[in-house]
């Protein structure tokens, strides 16, 4: 049982470390001496799926571009596949965020390439009945999904993005062989990969450049450009003046990356643009005490809340090699966006630390699961958050310290997906030939039959804490529409009331997607920043 | 802010556990007393600002020392010397994985640890009346069982603080790998 060892044939290319050598701007706040004031014809915060395309784009464009972000630089030499490592390094709050009440366990990246550097590469087009609600319900322009056809497919070739060509590991084999078994729908997951080793560390960081993360895509780009990245700096406020922002306050964050020190970083810039995420763009904004005269900043926080499904298989599984997610099943995305909630299935890569902090309980019953992590085949359900008026999200606040908290009500709408998804995730492990299934809440146990794990889930009471609810998705809070009484910014992306700042990142969805949002957050954000970068030259 | 709100809880609690199972007066008027030793006691245990960055104040880690062997039970080594070891490491390593967590929840859980380690709290709230270097593992577990099960969301809460600070350090070292059939990352060379 001694770990893979893979021969390669060359030293593995860091174009990260090559970059930083051949002199980019780069600027580690937390060794700065003293407060500087830089400059620039755009401030970007934040370097994930949206300030990662915005940078490229802008930069393209010919502009002066500066990356803000609060995490640190890093790249594949530092990307050893360990956990430890990876969830205090690349994740928020060692990987350990949560809703304000502790119900929901939130994955996000906080690093350079934010949660592209970290998520498992899974690349949708936003469904089109998501699009379609958008236009009915938010006010969304009828040409959006025409437009994005052009920025989908731009995006996709420039990314790598496609179907993933070669066998799903074992974990991803048994959603499709259980689907297929019950005659349910499954396809294929898109990828943005190239020449991806099928390691399936994806989650610590891609330690062979394969991932077309913003980290070794978009951000080289724009450094290569001309643009300057300051990195562990955290975006206090935009000051404003007017109608303007006038510039914007960061402070360099403390050697363990955790707090902010006094030392100040003024940016000023013609215009500025909040990529912080759909918990730190509205966090941002709040402190910044931005108009919000109809209250719509912070609201509609979506996360896709996600319930777990653990099974035996008899053979071994492997889930933490290969390819992280592969296969996903729709089956139960109905097109009736606002009837019950719908939910997709996907499978996560099973790593010990991961597997761990999920599986409930603990002593004996918990450590003899973890023995039998090789068997263990796990089966996740996103839970399509924000299409029902009984699913209205989250909302950010600040604590004292201006940090953001997120409330999130768990209602009985999204209680009652719970269970049909716990349910269905049970059908499916075991028609794919599970010998055990453990539906992941406190009152779950290993059952033998479907029978048995259906009259458990049926009994089960679900309410926060003792039902696992995860999320890895944070969307909405700075809605796009044209409305100020429904939405924060226009469908420009420019906030509704300062004319000289933009949002562009997932928080502009006015619901969650209904699918891993990269893609769509990808998209979105190309065209906007292309729009913004023709009325910034002229 | 949970743990903020949970100091005036204990009390709150122990009345509730009076109605549900009846316990006996004199027990009732020295929770009720606890409770109140509590709200003073509040002020001076909230840490300072400057939360310890480093590792678990002295008295944390005893907490820990009597709660990594009931949620690892079933994990740990059977031979004395190296479960010794073991629990070590692990409290180490919860120190430092707390140390890499942002101010507010550094509070959170400092909080959580002065409450565990106060005496009246620790046997209001946990039921425990000796020192935690003296609980065994089966009344740990119970006190963990209790927090897992209690409807009242500060305890709940405290039980997923605990159970995720440590399985995370426990299965994040290498040297627990082989126990599991983890057979680690690939070696690239």
């Amino acid at each position: 049982m001694n770990a893979t060892s893979i021969d390669i044939k060359a030293p593995l290319a860091d174009p990260v470390r090559d970059g930083l050598a051949r002199g980019w701007n780069v600027v580690d706040a937390t060794s700065l001496a003293r407060d500087v004031t830089l400059e620039a014809d755009v401030a970007i915060v934040g370097t994930g799926a949206g300030g990662g395309i915005a940078a490229e784009i802008l930069a393209d464009a010919g502009l002066r571009v500066l990356m803000v972000e609060e995490g640190p630089l890093k790249s594949s030499t530092d990307f050893r596949m360990r956990e430890a490592d990876a969830y205090r390094d690349l994740y928020q709050e060692s990987a350990a965020r949560k809703t304000a009440d502790k119900a929901i366990n939130i994955l996000q990246g906080r690093c350079v390439g934010g949660g592209t550097t970290v998520n498992w590469t899974s690349s949708f087009r936003t469904p089109a009945t998501t699009l379609a609600h958008w236009q009915s319900a938010h006010g969304w322009s009828p040409r959006e999904p025409a437009e994005l056809e052009h920025w989908y497919a731009q995006v996709e070739a420039r990314l790598g993005i496609a179907p993933w060509p070669i066998a799903p590991n074992a974990n991803n084999a048994a959603l499709a062989r259980g689907a297929d078994a019950l005659g349910l729908h499954r396809d294929v997951i898109r990828r943005n990969v190239r020449g991806c080793w099928n390691l399936g560390y994806c989650g610590m960081g891609c330690p062979t450049n394969a991932k077309q993360s913003m980290l070794v895509t978009t951000i080289p780009h724009a450094l290569d450009a001309g643009a300057t990245l300051v990195t562990r700096a955290r975006a206090l406020r935009f000051v404003t003046r007017g109608d303007d922002v006038d510039h914007l306050e960061c402070a360099a964050m403390d050697a363990s990356g955790t707090a902010p020190t006094a030392r100040r970083i003024d940016v000023r810039a013609r215009s500025f643009v909040s990529a912080a995420g759909a918990i730190g763009s509205p966090a941002l904004l709040l402190r910044s005490g931005v108009p919000d005269p109809y209250a719509t900043l912070g609201v509609r926080t979506f996360l896709h809340p996600t319930v777990v499904s653990a099974a035996l298989m008899s053979s071994r599984v492997d889930g933490f090699a290969g390819a992280p997610q592969t296969i996903y099943s729709d089956q139960f995305m109905s097109d009736a966006v606002d009837g019950p909630i719908g939910f997709k299935l996907e499978a996560p890569p099973v790593h010990p630390v991961l597997a761990s902090i999920t599986l409930p309980g603990h002593g004996v019953a918990h450590a003899s699961w973890m023995r039998r992590l090789p068997n263990m085949q796990v089966l996740i359900a996103l839970l399509r958050d924000g299409f029902h008026p009984d699913s209205a999200g989250g909302r950010v606040r600040l604590a004292a310290d201006g940090t953001p908290l997120l409330d999130y009500p768990l209602t009985p709408y999204v209680f009652e997906g719970v269970r049909r998804a716990m349910t269905a995730m049970a059908k499916v492990q075991f028609a794919a030939g599970a010998t055990a299934v453990m539906p992941v809440h406190d009152e779950g146990d290993g059952y033998a039959t479907f029978g048995a794990a259906h009259a458990a889930i049926a009994a089960f009471d679900l309410r926060p804490r003792a039902t696992t609810i995860v999320s890895a998705h944070v969307m909405g809070g700075c809605a796009l529409g044209p409305d100020p009484h429904r939405a924060v910014v226009d469908e420009t992306g420019r906030h509704h009331y300062l004319a000289n700042l933009h949002v562009l990142d997932g928080s502009l969805f006015p619901t969650s997607v209904g699918a891993n949002p990269q893609l769509s957050i990808y998209a979105l954000t190309a065209r906007l920043a292309t729009s913004l970068a023709q009325r910034l030259r002229t | 802010m949970l743990f903020r709100r949970a100091l005036r809880a204990p009390a709150l609690d122990a009345r509730r556990s009076f109605i549900l199972v009846n316990l006996s007066r004199r027990r009732l008027i020295f929770t009720g007393v606890a409770g109140a030793v509590v709200l003073v006691a509040a002020r001076w245990l909230q840490p300072s600002h400057s939360v310890a960055a480093s590792a678990l104040s002295a008295d944390a880690a005893d907490v820990m020392r009597a709660i990594v062997p009931a949620l690892l039970d079933g994990a740990l080594p059977h031979d004395a010397a190296e479960r010794r070891a073991a629990i070590e490491d692990t409290v180490d390593a919860v120190g430092t994985a707390i140390a890499g967590l942002p101010p507010v929840t550094r509070e959170e859980l400092s909080t959580l640890f002065a409450l565990l380690d106060f005496a009246p709290v620790r046997i209001a709230f946990a039921d425990i009346a000796f020192a935690w270097r003296d609980a065994d593992v089966a009344t740990t577990n119970a006190f963990l069982v209790r927090l897992q099960k209690s409807r009242w969301s500060v305890k709940r809460t405290a039980y997923d603080a605990l159970h995720q600070l440590t399985f995370a350090a426990w299965y994040a070292s290498p040297s627990t790998w082989p126990s599991i059939g983890y057979p680690g990352p690939p070696a690239l060379t």
